[in-house]
């Protein structure tokens, strides 16, 4: 195949689930060697789209294309044979979650071994050195002992990494990767996405598709941006992320916290409404090095847990870990996962009893107290978590669930406390409409949108965050931490926020915490920290999101 | 130009476009239509006992108790619809007057046997582990006794009566029951919809009566119907065995015992009543399933 055929070309597609059209009149054309990023938030159709082109739309669909070409091929009237033929062998899919699309019970050097048994010839010697040429090829140390290990026994990332190597096993014109690292952690992800670029350096086309602009703007050499089903931004990577012409797009951009300093706006709609009255409008202690004496909302004095995994050998969750929380100011932690910060927030919550050291609530014990003393000082603390929805009583609509919050749990009657209900929804953003709903029919940004309305209702002044946003796309994401940039400033909180996410965690901390296997590596002021790394994992982190965002994305101050 | 893009195999269940396929979408109808008519038949069944248990002379006139010695034994027929007994007694009369006492029965047992269960699942599940592992003692001795054993063995001991019946089947459907509850608890303690009411300064007890058991009792709702069938049928087991309730009594199982003896002379003697039983039990399992069914869809 030689450079002027295009490994794919596709000229408008439109797919159809009944009267509901999810995908209008989308084209583009991706030539070897070449990596397009579909791009858009979930539900903009742009999985569909990959799963189309390779017959996979899905029971109940109608697929109607001008063109869809692989490799030169009509597709379009394939049977079902002959699309057997070309996936795998023409077209490689890769998708979020490698745990899912492996099978659980056979070896990932079995799964490899199939893909090839079935398209090509070869002794089962031949096979099983390939095995091992293309599981070293995706970067897996001692590959030789990894293809005899379950998908189980495998980190994310290495889980991620054999999956790659059974789809680029036979050396596919195409690859098509669905949110290849949205599930990694963030060096990782890095790590995954810099094997992807390494792939379409060797010749293949590339389909990326995220919801994260950020996150493929490095590998991606022309972008298209993807909303309500039509590509709204097609063009090549730099015009795209330097010059955006449609609203949508910049949109995108503006949404991405990296490099974007504290309390920038990141989405264009206003966060709330005005402050409803009769909640008392605080402002905050202005920034900069806090005064002597005064006393941290929350601190945290040598904090240690472990969680009994085998007799033997306790597994040590964390260890040694010291913060101050100040009044109105946001302490931020970050941390891979299994890093041990939701046992911190856990502890700072009074949800999980410490083996050593204490935790201090504006100056009085919270830890090692009894639950019934602690119960009347808990008003002054409140959590918002990554998966509002199993939070809420499934029972209840959201105005019962606020009823409940701002009765201190004596009704759950919204019409006992109409008013309140209705201004705290305001506080959020919310319509006051939302009361009658089931919390079950709002989106990830309305549900998130609650669950802080209720931890607003007993008018706290702490909110530790665990995750608050991990689980929604960029520019909801964008409208939530506005949100919560807001209510800091208006009701002078102050926030334990944990993420994963650096650029999130540098873009609301004042303080921040890095942790490491349940150790606090580095902490100080965020931008000292972010600026002038002392630990080589701080470096690390840093190095990586830098990787993942890329250059064309990062902001004033996001490359240095 | 637009063309029908990749044209797929019709039949094949993963993909296929249908670009109106008309003579599927009906036969779909059909069967969603035809999906309904299992527990629309078996609400009916159960509705028409109910309403026997609740008015029985309003669908049978007869005296269930009234003696006639000429008419024993007549076949079912004119006047008789299911026919008579060995006193000439009406059999669709009894049958119909059997309902109170055997639904009665059936529903008291399910009862006992939920609240039994009740508190010994809460124990177990919101108790700590000391208690748990008590529970769980007791309820594997239980398990460990066929149900009718255990049953038999209390009826021995307390007099046989309506009243031991119902706490002896109660007690035989509680182990099960409390396995279930205990484990509804558990996953919901460890929720984290429990979380945010602790953080939020909800006391225990508060939680677990506004939060845990209302969402633990959900699914216990859809087994109860099930096991309100099986309890009749425990019941009417008993009775046979002469342990529920004594013989003149119209009682579903206390008439098939009766007729046993004349089993090869007059068959419509057992034969109905035990359709009667069968009936409302495979009744109360088929609404049950739909039931079920409904609250995963």
């Amino acid at each position: 195949m030689n450079a002027p055929v295009p490994v794919l070309r596709v000229s408008d597609l439109n797919v159809s689930f009944g009267a509901d059209s999810v995908v209008r009149g989308v084209s583009f054309t991706i030539n070897p060697g070449e990596c397009l990023a579909l791009v858009g938030e979930s539900g903009s159709g742009k999985s569909v789209t990959a799963r189309s082109l390779i017959g996979l739309a899905g029971r109940g669909s109608q697929v109607q294309a001008g063109a869809l070409e692989l490799a030169g091929r009509d597709a379009r009237r394939l049977s079902q044979r002959s699309w057997r033929g070309i996936r795998g062998k023409q077209v490689g899919l890769i998708l979020q979650d490698a745990l899912t699309s492996l099978d659980p019970l056979r070896t990932v050097g079995k799964e490899i071994d199939d893909s090839l048994r079935l398209h090509s010839s070869g002794s089962s010697a031949q096979r099983a050195a390939r095995v091992i040429e293309l599981l070293e090829s995706v970067g897996l140390d001692d590959p030789v002992h990894r293809a005899a290990q379950l998908p189980g026994e495998l980190s994310g990332g290495m889980r991620q990494r054999a999956l790659i190597a059974s789809a680029i096993a036979l050396d596919p014109a195409l690859i098509i990767a669905d949110e290849p690292t949205t599930a990694l952690d963030a060096t990782i992800a890095a790590s995954v996405m810099e094997l992807l670029g390494g792939l379409r350096r060797s010749g293949s086309g590339m389909l990326l598709i995220s919801h994260d602009l950020a996150a493929v703007a490095r590998v991606a050499d022309s972008i298209a941006v993807m909303q309500h089903g039509q590509l709204v931004e097609h063009g090549p990577r730099d015009q795209v992320l330097g010059d955006p012409q449609h609203s949508y797009t910049r949109a995108l951009l503006a949404a991405d916290p990296a490099g974007k300093p504290r309390f920038a706006r990141l989405s264009p709609v206003p966060a709330s409404a005005e402050v409803p009255p009769g909640l008392p409008a605080v402002s905050r202690p202005p920034a900069g090095a806090p005064a002597a004496g005064v006393q941290p909302a929350l601190r945290a004095r040598g904090l240690a847990k472990s969680f009994p995994v085998s007799r033997s050998a306790p597994f040590q969750a964390v260890r040694q870990v010291d913060f101050k929380l100040l009044p109105g100011r946001t302490l931020g932690i970050v941390g891979e996962s299994g890093s041990g910060k939701t046992t911190t927030a856990r502890m700072a919550l009074g949800l999980l009893a410490p083996d050593a050291g204490s935790v201090e609530l504006f100056g009085e014990p919270w830890s090692g107290v009894p639950e019934s003393a602690r119960r009347s000082r808990r008003r002054a603390l409140g959590a918002i978590y990554q998966d509002p929805a199993s939070s809420f009583d499934p029972r209840l609509s959201a105005g019962s669930l606020l009823a409940d919050a701002v009765s201190f749990g004596a009704t759950r009657n919204p019409r006992s406390h109409t008013a309140k209900i209705a201004q705290l929804l305001q506080l959020v953003g919310l319509d006051p409409e939302v009361a009658g709903r089931n919390p079950a029919t709002l989106s990830g940004g309305q549900r998130q949108r609650l669950a802080i309305a209720r931890a607003l209702a007993p008018e706290p002044r702490v909110l530790v965050c665990d995750e608050p946003v991990s689980a929604l796309d960029v520019s909801i994401q964008a409208q939530v931490l506005d949100l919560l940039d807001d209510l800091q400033q208006r009701l002078g909180l102050s926030y334990l926020f944990i993420s994963h996410d650096l650029s999130v965690i540098r873009h609301m901390s004042d303080d921040v915490l890095v942790m490491r296997a349940g150790e606090v590596v580095e902490s100080g002021a965020t931008e000292t920290v972010f600026t002038d790394p002392q630990h080589h994992y701080t470096r690390a982190l840093l190095a990586a999101a830098r990787v993942s965002a890329g250059p064309g994305a990062s902001g004033p101050g996001g490359s240095r | 130009m637009t063309m029908t893009g990749p044209a797929l195999p019709a039949g094949d269940p993963l993909l296929a476009p249908h670009p109106g396929n008309v003579r599927r979408r009906r036969a779909g109808g059909v069967r969603r239509l035809a999906s309904h008519i299992p527990w629309l038949a078996a609400g009916a069944v159960l509705l028409f006992f109910v309403l026997a248990a609740a008015a029985p002379g309003l669908l049978a006139p007869l005296d269930p108790l009234a003696i006639n010695p000429a008419a024993a034994f007549s076949p079912p027929g004119p006047g008789h619809f299911l026919g008579t007994d060995e006193s000439g007694r009406d059999i669709y009369s009894r049958i119909i007057h059997g309902a109170r006492p055997s639904l009665l029965i059936g529903a008291a047992a399910t009862a006992v046997g939920l609240a039994l269960a009740l508190v010994l699942g809460t124990m177990a599940g919101f108790g700590g582990k000391r208690l748990d592992s008590g529970v769980g003692r007791i309820l594997e001795v239980l398990f460990a006794l066929p149900g009718l054993l255990l049953a038999l063995v209390f009826i021995a001991l307390a007099g046989p009566g309506v009243g031991t019946t119902v706490i002896a089947v109660g007690l035989t459907s509680a182990p099960g029951y409390a396995r279930i509850i205990r484990g509804q608890i558990i996953a919901l303690r460890n929720s984290p919809m429990v979380e945010a009411a602790t953080v939020l300064g909800r006391s225990r007890s508060h939680i677990l009566a506004i939060h845990i058991l209302p969402n633990a009792l959900a699914p216990i709702a859809v087994l109860a119907t099930l096991g309100l069938g099986q309890a009749i049928l425990w019941a009417a087991s008993l009775s046979f065995l002469g342990l529920g309730a004594p013989p003149p009594a119209p009682e579903w199982g206390t008439m098939l015992s009766a007729g046993r003896t004349y089993l090869s002379l007059a068959w419509w003697m057992t034969f109905f009543p035990g359709l009667t039983i069968v009936l409302v039990a495979a009744a109360a399992t088929v609404l049950s399933r739909s039931l079920k069914f409904r609250g995963t869809r």
